[in-house]
């Protein structure tokens, strides 16, 4: 098992040789308290099929967003007007099925960034997301993600595995997703499930431990591979049963299967097992045909991710000060309705940093507008900002990633080119 | 918890299958005699023909012993051994075993004939199963929401009769080869009225090309309205910049024959999504060499591909009036304007003899069949057989099965079994019969692969290594537990269903 021998090698390196001062301070304050352990954790969410940015996140004040869109727009901000855009800036506005984002906006928590994506060209789903997962784009031999990346060398790290007992290795990273996603990819364990209940093994105890036996025994393959993970994070999660589970705050979780992943993942911080990554991905933005405008197709799925999102916040409450929540989406779509009230593939599209240490009420990005001549290939909002500009920021002043090159390998745009959008 | 509830339920399954729905419950399985049977009986009748077998030289030369090449032959070309099995293809010989299967006509499957006769619906052409909605009023909610279930029911029965041919036919490389080429042109049966058609894709558009020339295959596909409906193309029309085939129509009014302008229900445009997942996914594949303005050309060649009346379950028809008639250049190949629906037809043509459709293809039917990471030498070989037989997918496959990368020691239970390969191996190993009720189907869907339910149009991955996580590997064994548990089984059985060897293929 080769993932694990990488891991303990590891371990022992940084308890040798990384023992720098601030690491140490650290430690300490690990040992004081139970609250001090709680690391900083980045949800990443990902809307897989390309989410229509210019309906999301509605540029209400360029002239020719309503040009481009008869049928599908969504109309100006107007008091007492149903199905409106919220506006946020004067400019950009919020589609109003995200309403409860918009309290988000209001206290600060929400930036959205405009304009954002991938330099590369493709229009192709699969390519695009792995390109956004491995964060490599156009580079198509990264083998492994940029959140397993991420793990590996994040400062935060260190306090998991001083905490070790505590926080089993395969739990740092967990995404809730049907399938492991390629930016969990790496040497690094993670765990992928569906969902927490599927961690259950259906036997009596005897024959139990004689399953994890055979199933962690030595063996260098993918079997004994996933089956020690399972094992480790059924070890650790063995007090948290997903099923006695209750909100706080008040907070109401759509019962969609996105919602119910959220959920999830708020009770995993809750817990205190040492995850620092969380992944959840919500499917259904595709949006060729009927898309709808404020109601219909898009609008539906935006409410139940706007839902969601907002139960997670309001369930966090005061632990969003070491959380980010990162939405992304492999690229946006073109500008210009298509002839059957949907949109085609197209470029740069909107993401989302939510949390208490994020900068928000402000849209961040450069507009590059609509008119013809601005248009990417003449057809798709262009870019201004790199998506990895924003992996960047949250990777180092989140994080605390000593070295990016390592996180993000090929990218060498200047701190000075970030947004700006997250405090260190 | 639902899912542990059906694990529970899947050890009476395995026990005696008692049918929960009554009208199939005459569907009793004759079981192992009679497919020992036929296939002694299909032996003779291959015996009597001339097989392509491989030369002496070339069996000799295998890493595998003869045992694990029975073995590895069930494992990869069918749905894993029954009990006994290895033994009886030693028997036979592997490589006629694997010559039979490559002509699964002339193998006789009172199984799968018996799985027909209990599933009549998995068959059924939309408008058989949409009966109960003709002649319906929109008013008589009753009868409407009666339909729409015998609808639903189309779908389902199409799901357990996969599962259960996968279990109990005799012409199992078939069903792998079902298995892949469904997956390969992946529908969603959730999406609008695809679920009215999936049984008809299955059986008209997938199932008799399988084992025929590819350009068959993608013809069969690029007309069915399962995929029509799903990747948007039936709504696809000429964009407001380009003459459509319109002209007129012929009327007849009061005053004798009227010819008047085709009247202006305009098709509203260009829609690009099927266009795009046919050389992304069905052929060229993402690296093979077209830009998007070949996407746009190729969408607009296929614009007026529709439906009559999707909802109640019309079949393919092309509309001139939606048809872009002017020129077009594919992949640099001239289209002259005014083509009409043969414009389609030679994208098609351009595209089945595409080197890059050669590679893909050989490098799917390799990973499926061989390795998750395909040698490059076998790919290079199994293409140059797809271009020598102009894509006759008996031969490409006949390619990768009978080649040393097949027999090797690198290959043997290397890849990680699906779903679906789960739950049919766990049945075939303790000699299960096949399933009529939903019960087995269910289980493929919670261990991860509802059949006909991948949302995305790149189907299920076939790297098989992305079948494991922690989560899934735990639902699995979960699984063999479960069957394990029947008390009639031996303890080697037992253990083999618990072990981490049952997980691969």
């Amino acid at each position: 098992m080769q993932r694990r021998v990488f891991l303990k090698s590891g371990a022992l390196a940084l308890v040798t040789i990384g023992l720098s001062p601030r690491f140490l301070r650290r430690a300490a304050l690990l040992a004081e308290t139970r609250a001090a352990a709680r690391g900083k954790v980045l949800i990443c969410l990902f809307q897989r099929g390309a989410a229509d940015a210019l309906n999301v996140l509605v540029p209400h004040g360029d002239p020719y967003y309503y040009a481009l869109r008869p049928s599908i727009a969504i109309a100006r901000p107007a008091r007492g007007v149903d199905g409106a855009a919220i506006d946020l800036d004067g400019f950009f506005g919020l589609h109003p099925a995200l309403a409860p984002l918009a309290p988000l906006y209001a206290r600060g928590m929400l930036a959205p960034v405009h304009a954002v994506g991938s330099p590369s060209s493709t229009r192709s789903h699969f390519d695009a997301q792995d390109f956004m997962e491995t964060a490599t784009p156009d580079v198509k031999s990264t083998h492994d993600g940029w959140l397993n990346r991420l793990l590996a060398a994040s400062d935060a790290t260190a306090n998991a595995r001083l905490a070790s007992a505590t926080h089993p290795a395969a739990l740092r990273g967990v995404a809730l997703a049907a399938q492991a996603p390629r930016a969990f990819d790496g040497p690094l364990p993670t765990v992928a499930l569906r969902s927490l209940d599927e961690l259950r093994i259906r036997a009596n105890g005897a024959d139990a431990s004689r399953l994890e036996q055979l199933y962690t025994a030595a063996g260098a393959d993918l079997v004994h591979g996933a089956g020690a993970e399972a094992f480790e994070a059924i070890r650790a999660l063995r007090a948290a049963d997903p099923d006695q589970y209750t909100a706080a705050n008040g907070a109401e979780y759509p019962s969609s299967e996105f919602g119910r992943r959220l959920r999830q993942i708020a009770q995993l911080v809750k817990a205190d097992v040492g995850m620092e990554i969380a992944f959840a991905d919500v499917g259904g933005w595709d949006t060729h045909v009927n898309q709808g405008a404020a109601t219909g197709q898009l609008a539906s799925r935006l409410d139940d991710f706007a839902r969601s999102i907002a139960a997670l916040v309001t369930d966090l409450g005061d632990r969003m000060d070491d959380v980010v929540i990162l939405t992304m989406s492999e690229f946006g779509r073109m500008a210009r309705e298509n002839g059957n009230r949907g949109t085609d593939h197209g470029h740069a599209g909107a993401l989302f940093l939510i949390g208490g240490q994020v900068k928000g009420g402000k849209v961040y990005g450069r507009w590059p507008g609509l008119a013809a001549e601005q248009l990417y290939e003449g057809r798709d909002l262009a870019l201004t900002t790199d998506f990895r500009s924003v992996f960047a920021e949250v990777a180092t002043r989140h994080m605390g990633a000593s070295r990016l090159d390592a996180v993000l390998p090929g990218y060498t745009a200047p701190e000075a080119a970030w947004l700006g959008a997250v405090r260190s | 918890m639902g899912a542990f509830k059906s694990l529970e339920n899947f050890s009476a399954l395995a026990n005696g299958c008692t049918p929960l729905s009554s009208h199939v419950s005459d569907m009793r399985i004759r079981g192992i005699a009679l497919g020992f049977l036929s296939i002694t009986v299909g032996a003779c009748s291959a015996a009597s023909r001339a097989v392509p077998l491989p030369s002496p030289a070339a069996v000799a030369a295998r890493d595998l012993t003869e045992e694990e090449q029975a073995r590895h032959a069930l494992d990869r070309l069918a749905f894993g051994p029954r009990p006994g099995e290895v033994e009886r293809i030693r028997n036979t010989g592997v490589d006629r075993w694997i010559a039979m299967q490559l002509d699964p006509e002339d193998l006789r499957d009172d199984e799968g004939e018996r799985i027909a006769a209990a599933l009549p619906l998995a068959s059924a052409r939309p408008e058989n199963a949409l009966d109960g909605l003709r002649n319906v009023s929109q008013a008589d909610t009753v009868a409407r929401r009666a339909a729409r279930q015998r609808a639903a029911e189309v779908s389902r029965q199409l799901q357990v009769a996969r599962v259960a041919r996968a279990v109990a036919s005799e012409r199992q490389l078939q069903e792998v080869l079902v298995d892949f080429w469904a997956n390969h042109f992946s529908v969603f049966a959730g999406k609008g009225p695809v679920r009215l058609y999936v049984a008809q894709y299955e059986q008209e558009a997938i199932r008799p090309h399988i084992l025929g020339h590819f350009r068959d295959l993608l013809g069969a596909v690029a007309h069915s309205p399962a995929m029509l409906v799903y990747l948007d193309n039936w709504r696809s029309a000429a964009d407001s910049q380009h003459p459509t085939l319109a002209g007129t129509v012929v009327r007849r009014g009061r005053r004798g024959i009227v010819r008047q302008p085709r009247a202006p229900r305009r098709p509203r445009g260009l829609n690009e999504n099927y266009a795009r997942e046919l050389l992304e996914l069905h052929t060229l594949g993402v690296d093979g060499g077209y830009t998007q303005q070949d996407v746009i050309e190729v969408a607009r060649a296929f614009t007026g591909w529709t439906i009559a009346a999707p909802q109640a379950g019309g079949g393919f028809v092309f509309r001139p009036a939606m048809h872009d008639a002017g020129e077009k250049t594919v992949l640099g190949t001239h289209v002259r304007a005014g083509g009409g629906e043969s414009d389609g037809e030679r994208v098609l043509d351009l595209l089945a003899r595409h080197p890059a459709t050669a590679r893909l293809v050989a490098m799917k039917l390799v990973q499926r069949l061989v390795s998750d990471d395909p040698p490059p030498a076998l790919v290079d070989r199994v293409a140059a057989v797809y271009t020598r037989t102009d894509g006759d997918l008996r031969e490409v496959v006949r390619a990768i099965v009978t080649s040393p990368e097949f027999f090797s020691r690198a290959a043997y239970r290397s890849k990680v079994k699906s779903p679906l390969e789960l739950v049919a191996s766990g049945m075939r190993a303790v000699g299960a019969p096949a399933d009529p009720t939903p019960r087995a189907a269910r289980m493929v869907a919670q261990l991860g692969q509802p059949l006909y339910g991948h949302r995305d149009p790149n189907g299920w991955p076939e790297r098989s290594s992305e079948w494991l996580s922690a989560g899934s590997v735990v639902s699995r064994i979960n699984f063999g537990v479960a069957l394990a548990g029947r008390a009639a089984l031996g303890d080697s059985l037992r253990l083999a269903l618990e072990s981490p060897d049952f997980q691969r293929r």
